[in-house]
């Protein structure tokens, strides 16, 4: 069992977002954190210093561990934040600001 | 504008079971409540539920305490419908400020929306501080893989947008919070490969005095390792995260079993693959609001001092639930219900009479009791801190190393968190700390300070240039 069928859920009609230009498909309600995990992706950014990856940590709002580049906004914290039909979301590496 | 005084107006920040308790218990009793909630949904972590577009039916599911859960909404609704209650979700309170003009009264600073963008103030009379807890996690060699995610944030992941982050968990740590994230992954589908907890539960037989008090409680925790057992998860006591392993996510983490001293047992190592790790080693209360207010703040959690009716030592200001100390929800419930009477009672001019909630005094007592004794058994493994080499990143967002905080300390003769944190850039990032205080207490061998940061959020400084430009009392309730 999934976690949709573990609850019944019965979503609206799944739209797409990208990620770095990927389509993938989004459920309305989720957030772009639950959009990325579904789609089997773990991380969507990389540290200033190390450029390490980094994706979800606390799971809600408190570490700033998911940032996000969002429909060209950067810092975006992706537990938070709403995924909308045709979303462009970018993997974000550094602050963000670099490109 | 009218010119008739309204009744006065007490803003609740947060809307969790303490926030939504205070509501129920002071909006009947003639006065205005306002909550203000950063969720876009009513129910705090604890009662969080899936996000209205996904359609859950069944959203009962992943929740323990459904019926209080129904009772809390409807008279939520019931009191919103009667106009006694305004509900602003989606509002992120940065900063609660005391007026300067000598009212005694309030200015709640908020962001509104995801983005957090949008000021907006909310005046008040009395403000009752319902903030809520987060997790506390200890730093391991490789915790800051992708993969690795707080107990407390799978579980939040899974209630409000009903995902998981892969297939394999480990759920490790401390705490009672594990049982119901282990056994909410297993339901979810998840395999959790093994329960690691550091304290051995057998111990709370020496304190069976404050347990037995709270029947129900005990009962829940069997309840959880019966559904553990017959998930066939396995469960490691005196275990502890070593180290997660990967290059660009988690594949793998070994544990260790601890000895009586609490250090890991050398030839104990067990690699578990895995690509979730869950941890966490108990909560921290929110308490950035009551700082920047001025409350007395206890050095234990650290947590907001309240006397018997949940008011801080600051006029006017309420505070209930785990933002006074770690307890549940259960004890949230308690004391909101009595800090939304004390405050309803006070806002009236009148005195209140503590035999007015006899009962949630009582289940308070208990409660805080039942806690003290749960705390006092599951704490973190006594030499966590051996276990952090020197190139563990501690502080995530500024990526300040346990060996740079060593230095600090060893070389550069830093005594207290501050000069750490000055000299490091220790707890400087996004989260302000939040995340890597503790770590950074630890590893430099000091006590934790109260941290005292200005605002609960990041603000932008645009917003911060216009704070407090709106002006005296707007809005067509004002008092003359």
């Amino acid at each position: 069992m999934n976690p949709l069928e573990l609850a019944r859920a019965e979503p609206g009609p799944a739209f797409t977002v990208t990620l770095d230009g990927r389509e993938l498909e989004a459920l309305p309600g989720q957030t772009v954190a639950a959009t990325l995990w579904a789609a089997g992706v773990t991380s969507w950014r990389t540290t200033r210093g190390a450029g390490r990856p980094r994706g979800i940590f606390c799971g809600i709002g408190v570490c700033h561990d998911c940032l996000v580049t969002v429909n060209e906004r950067p810092n975006q914290r992706a537990c938070l934040v709403p995924v909308r039909p045709g979303d462009a979301i970018r993997t974000q590496e550094g602050t963000g600001h670099e490109h | 504008m009218s010119t008739e005084p309204g009744p006065p107006r007490l803003t609740i920040v947060g809307a969790g079971p303490a926030g939504l308790a205070a509501a129920l218990a002071a909006a009947g009793r003639g006065v205005r409540v306002t909550v203000v909630d950063a969720a876009r949904a009513a129910g705090g972590q604890f009662y969080r539920q899936p996000s209205a577009g996904l359609g859950a039916r069944r959203p009962q599911a992943l929740h323990h305490q459904w019926r209080t859960w129904q009772r809390l909404s409807d008279g939520l609704a019931r009191e919103v419908a009667a106009g006694r209650v305004t509900h602003l979700p989606d509002h992120h309170v940065w900063c609660v400020e005391r007026r300067l003009d000598g009212s005694g009264r309030f200015t709640v600073h908020a962001l509104v929306g995801p983005e957090q963008e949008k000021p907006v103030e909310v005046r008040a009379d009395a403000v009752l501080l319902a903030t809520g807890g987060y997790e506390k996690v200890l730093p391991f060699p490789g915790w800051t893989l992708p993969g690795v995610v707080t107990a407390g944030g799978a579980q939040a992941m899974l209630k409000g947008t009903l995902a998981v982050s892969g297939r394999t968990a480990v759920v490790a740590g401390t705490g009672p919070l594990l049982l119901p994230v282990a056994t909410g992954l297993a339901s979810a589908g998840v395999t959790v490969a093994a329960l690691v907890e550091s304290a051995h539960p057998a111990a709370l037989v020496r304190r069976t005095g404050a347990l037995t008090r709270r029947a129900d409680k005990l009962t829940e925790g069997a309840w959880y390792a019966a559904e553990l057992l017959r998930r066939r998860v396995r469960t490691l006591v005196r275990h502890t995260v070593v180290e997660a392993h990967g290059d660009d996510r988690v594949e793998a983490v070994t544990v260790a079993a601890l000895d009586a001293e609490g250090r890991v047992r050398g030839g104990t190592g067990l690699r578990i693959p895995c690509d979730t790790l869950a941890v966490g080693h108990g909560l921290l209360p929110h308490t950035d609001l009551a700082e920047a207010l001025g409350c007395r703040i206890e050095s234990t959690g650290p947590r907001v001092w309240v006397d018997e009716e949940q008011r801080t030592d600051v006029p006017g200001v309420w505070a209930a639930g785990e933002t006074t100390g770690i307890g549940g929800a259960a004890l949230s419930l308690a004391e909101g219900h009595i800090a939304g009477r004390s405050a309803a009672a006070r806002l009236g001019g009148r005195v209140p009479d503590p035999g007015e909630w006899a009962k949630a005094a009582k289940a308070r007592e208990e409660l805080r009791e039942f806690f003290g004794a749960i705390d006092a058994v599951y704490v973190p493994p006594a030499h966590w801190t051996e276990q952090v080499t020197d190139d563990t990143v501690v502080c995530r967002c500024e990526e300040v190393t346990a060996g740079a905080v060593r230095e600090a300390v060893g070389e550069l003769g830093a005594a207290d968190v501050r000069t750490v944190k000055l000299l490091t850039r220790a707890g400087m990032g996004w989260c302000q700390g939040r995340i890597c205080e503790p770590a950074v207490a630890g590893i430099a061998g000091c006590g934790q300070a109260v941290a005292r940061r200005p605002f609960a959020l990041p603000v932008p400084l645009g917003v911060l240039s216009r704070a407090g430009e709106s002006g005296e009392d707007d809005g067509d309730d004002a008092p003359p």
